[in-house]
């Protein structure tokens, strides 16, 4: 279990990291939707419009961070099966 | 009544015709025209546009100067990329939209009007209602007059096209928007981008 929790939170970690890496890494808040802007031809107005994309930012890696922490720490609370068997 | 009385006449009547102020309406059926905002805040500014915008403006090509028209924005269309901001932003606490639907701009007067071919510069003062605070403010503006191009934008219609172009800065503080806090999260001055076209449709 001790093992299985360290994992996860390593997991977890690496996953926020190369997910965060991969989408352009966002040193802003996360954000849902991106802006696109297009040029009206006749007005010169450029037009704001926004389409639906997950932009992951620092408070993700905070959360992805707390969440492994939390998990490393719980890992505290179980023995280490093997020094238990040598103390034995 | 005489021929030599009737053709001045109905110069006259052609002449005033040209010289009337044409009425411009702000509803973009393109949905192009948006009004940007800006806030400081330490991670990363608060930037956001919305594109809700009506109104009327009577604009008189030949007396730019006499321009007056009222701009309304919808508050319910202001969008930030972040869903947390966003919620925070049209919250009971910031801008609340329940309870004030609309941000608007009535245009009282124009002073410094400078007019060079279809562009015209000038200081627009009126009254900024928002947040349910009404406030006279003075802002730079630019018309761009473009006689004939509606038809250029929406096929199967005729007329003119007014595109109006401003930029100003207002205090959150001044219209009771948390008021004295998060000074140190969200920057008391906001910055203001309009730009905005009227269709003007010949009948």
């Amino acid at each position: 279990m001790k093992k299985l929790l360290k994992i996860l939170a390593l997991v977890i970690v690496l996953s926020a990291g190369i997910t965060w890496l991969v989408t352009g890494a966002n040193r802003a808040w996360t954000k849902t939707s991106v802006e696109v802007k297009t040029l009206d031809p006749v007005t010169g107005i450029e037009g704001i419009t926004y389409q639906p994309k997950f932009l992951p930012g620092v408070d993700f890696l905070g959360a992805a961070g707390g969440i492994a922490a939390v998990l490393a720490g719980s890992s505290l609370l179980f023995r280490d099966k093997n020094k238990t068997t040598n103390k034995q | 009544m005489k021929l030599n009385h009737i053709i001045p006449l109905l110069c006259l009547t052609t002449a005033a015709a040209y010289a009337a102020p044409e009425t411009f309406d702000f509803k973009d059926p393109k949905n192009v025209n948006n009004a940007v905002f800006k806030l400081d805040a330490p991670l990363e500014s608060v930037n956001g546009s919305a594109n809700g915008i009506s109104g009327t403006v009577s604009f008189d090509p030949e007396n730019p100067g006499a321009t007056t028209g009222k701009i309304v924005i919808a508050t319910e269309s202001m969008t930030v990329p972040n869903p947390m901001q966003k919620e925070h932003l049209h919250g009971p606490n910031w801008l609340d939209v329940a309870k004030y639907p609309e941000i608007s701009f009535e245009a009282k007067s124009l002073a410094n009007v400078k007019t060079t071919g279809n562009v015209t510069t000038a200081d627009v003062t009126g009254t900024f209602t928002l947040h349910g605070v009404s406030k006279d403010i003075t802002a730079p503006v630019k018309f761009t007059y473009l006689k004939g191009r509606l038809g250029d934008r929406v096929p199967h219609m005729q007329g003119d096209l007014l595109v109006i172009r401003s930029e100003f800065s207002i205090d959150r503080e001044d219209f009771n928007i948390q008021k004295g806090n998060f000074e140190d999260k969200v920057a008391n001055e906001i910055d203001l981008t309009l730009a905005i076209a009227g269709a003007a449709p010949t009948p």
